[in-house]
């Protein structure tokens, strides 16, 4: 008989095309309609983009302290000082042999004139290091760890190993403080998420509540929609296409918010690690960043609205 | 075409609406339907296009038995019927087009395949000069077509109307009713529920009398 199934199948071109030109005038209805009622959308928006740029702002933040620590991590280090009395050689000598500890990465050789040099330039002492007869620094060997040794028990042993070697002065480890900075990063991301997931949460209920009002708002449209045959796939659309515009929209401002946070700090930020002598400047969202934000945005809209489209619409169905 | 076997509905807070009713309507058959306000005609016509379901009973439209349809397949059943109700049940903030355009948009047809058709519909109740109006800005018989139009747009093969012309005078009742007729004529089954009893013993059609949820008498005006 007469009744055609709404599906959708990729062997009919042109039915594919309806499909597409029905989703593309509902989407575009859905907007007409939230633009009625501006005032409304704006707070929807308005929320849903307050509630995504703090875990956005937060996680953009976490992502400049890494890049900031990775600079550091790279000179994150073990360095060897040796005893006074051995030269270049005997430095090389042992370095080759530390070579082959499978802790180790690589080992750089720090000459007694280069560390001079090193120490000429950074401690602003220039004029009175000329005055020293004979170079007081001892050759030091920097240690570059691999990244799995980096865990307390396998680094402690491997100190105390070092340490008893009798062409070894002192050490001076960088290393442990990679590793709390490493671990107190890991503490703060699982941090954020859990923040991400409330806030996200929270941009979840008021999309949802939005949607809740517009059906409440169209029940009388939605009544006769259902009395004319409408399937409850076809009445959901639009309000999931609502909720899709809310998360999208949300996403957008969120982003903007965090464009303009980085914005005001950037200069601040530039000009305190010009104090520090380090050439660092603060990222905002990049590509892929803004791309998840409003993705993960627009779907948070879309299961919001149908969380509130399952529990609320009805479509005048028999009792 | 539609049949009712030993059909009860009984609502919770009314008690029984419709008691035991039974009749059958062919193909292509047009009947009133009369009785007192809360004789149960509104009940029953709810109870064809699945608005309700009976308490007890069986219906059975089109050869199909309602019991045995699935809720996610009484859209398809209401697609085959056109309802037209006292209230028009417009869409006050959309065009007459949108309006009349609504069961075919809802089926998924292409937008141009609906323009024909909208425009055919609107044609046959006379309001094409009106299809960018707003249905508010019509008159209540205006609005009464654009109703009509929209429950023949998807040429259903039976028709629904309750009180359709409650609020109309007669004149405007007189031309509603010869679209009626005119439907009847190319074979849609129609069932109009109506108290103007003395427009219906000027017709020649099947008149299913209610009272207090009894069919009383089952008559035709020869």
């Amino acid at each position: 008989m007469g009744t055609r199934q709404a599906g959708s199948s990729g062997r009919h071109p042109r039915r594919l095309a309806t499909w597409a030109e029905q989703h593309r005038e509902i989407a575009v209805d859905s907007l007409r309609q939230m633009l009625q009622q501006p005032l409304g959308a704006l707070m929807t928006v308005a929320a849903v983009a307050i509630a995504l740029a703090l875990p956005t702002a937060l996680v953009v933040a976490l992502d400049n302290v890494k890049r900031l620590g990775g600079d550091w991590q790279r000179s994150a280090a073990i360095s060897v000082f040796l005893e006074a009395d051995l030269d270049e050689t005997e430095g090389a000598q042992l370095s080759q042999r530390l070579r082959q500890l499978p802790e180790v990465e690589r080992i750089e050789l720090i000459s007694r004139t280069a560390g001079l040099a090193e120490f000429r330039q950074y401690s602003g002492l220039g004029a009175a290091l000329d005055q020293l007869s004979q170079n007081p620094l001892p050759v030091v060997l920097e240690l570059h760890l691999k990244p799995a040794i980096l865990e307390p028990v396998r680094l402690t042993p491997f100190i105390d190993q070092l340490e008893t070697m009798p062409e070894v002065d002192f050490l001076r480890e960088d290393a442990q403080w990679a590793q709390r900075f490493q671990a107190m990063l890991a503490l703060l991301h699982t941090g954020v998420a859990l923040l991400g997931l409330l806030l996200g949460l929270g941009a979840l209920l008021v999309i949802g509540n939005s949607i809740r009002l517009e059906i409440e708002n169209r029940r009388d449209e939605i009544r006769i929609m259902g009395l004319v045959g409408a399937t409850a796939r076809f009445a959901r659309r639009r309000f999931l296409y609502t909720g899709a515009w809310y998360g999208l929209f949300g996403g957008m401002v969120a982003g903007l918010i965090v464009t303009l946070m980085v914005w005001l700090l950037s200069a601040q930020v530039s000009a305190v690690a010009i104090l520090y002598d380090h050439d660092f400047h603060i990222q905002g969202l990049d590509f892929a960043a803004t791309s998840l934000l409003l993705i993960g945005s627009t779907l948070l809209g879309i299961i919001g609205s149908r969380i509130a489209v399952g529990r609320h619409l009805d479509l005048c169905d028999e009792r | 075409m539609i049949r009712f076997e030993h059909v009860n509905k009984r609502y919770p807070a009314r008690g029984e609406a419709l008691k035991d009713l039974s009749f059958e309507l062919a193909a292509g058959e047009m009947a009133f339907l009369t009785g007192h306000s809360g004789a149960g005609k509104s009940t029953l016509l709810k109870l064809i296009g699945l608005l309700e379901r009976p308490s007890r009973g069986q219906i059975i439209v089109d050869g199909r038995s309602l019991a045995d349809l699935p809720r996610r397949r009484i859209p398809y059943h209401r697609r085959r019927i056109g309802m037209i109700f006292q209230d028009h049940q417009l869409l006050r903030d959309r065009s007459v087009y949108d309006n009349v355009a609504l069961p075919l948009a809802v089926t998924g047809m292409p937008s141009r395949e609906i323009g024909r058709r909208v425009r055919a519909a609107l044609d046959q109740v006379g309001l094409l000069a009106f299809e960018r109006a707003q249905p508010v800005s019509l008159s209540g018989g205006e609005q009464q077509r654009v109703g009509i139009a929209r429950a023949i747009v998807g040429r259903p093969p039976i028709i629904l109307a309750d009180e359709p012309t409650g609020n109309l005078d007669p004149e405007l009742a007189s031309e509603i009713y010869d679209l009626f007729e005119r439907f009847h004529e190319v074979g849609v089954t129609l069932m109009i529920a109506t108290h103007d009893q003395e427009r219906i013993s000027r017709m020649a059609y099947r008149i299913l009398r209610l009272h207090q949820g009894r069919l009383i008498a089952d008559s035709r005006n020869w």
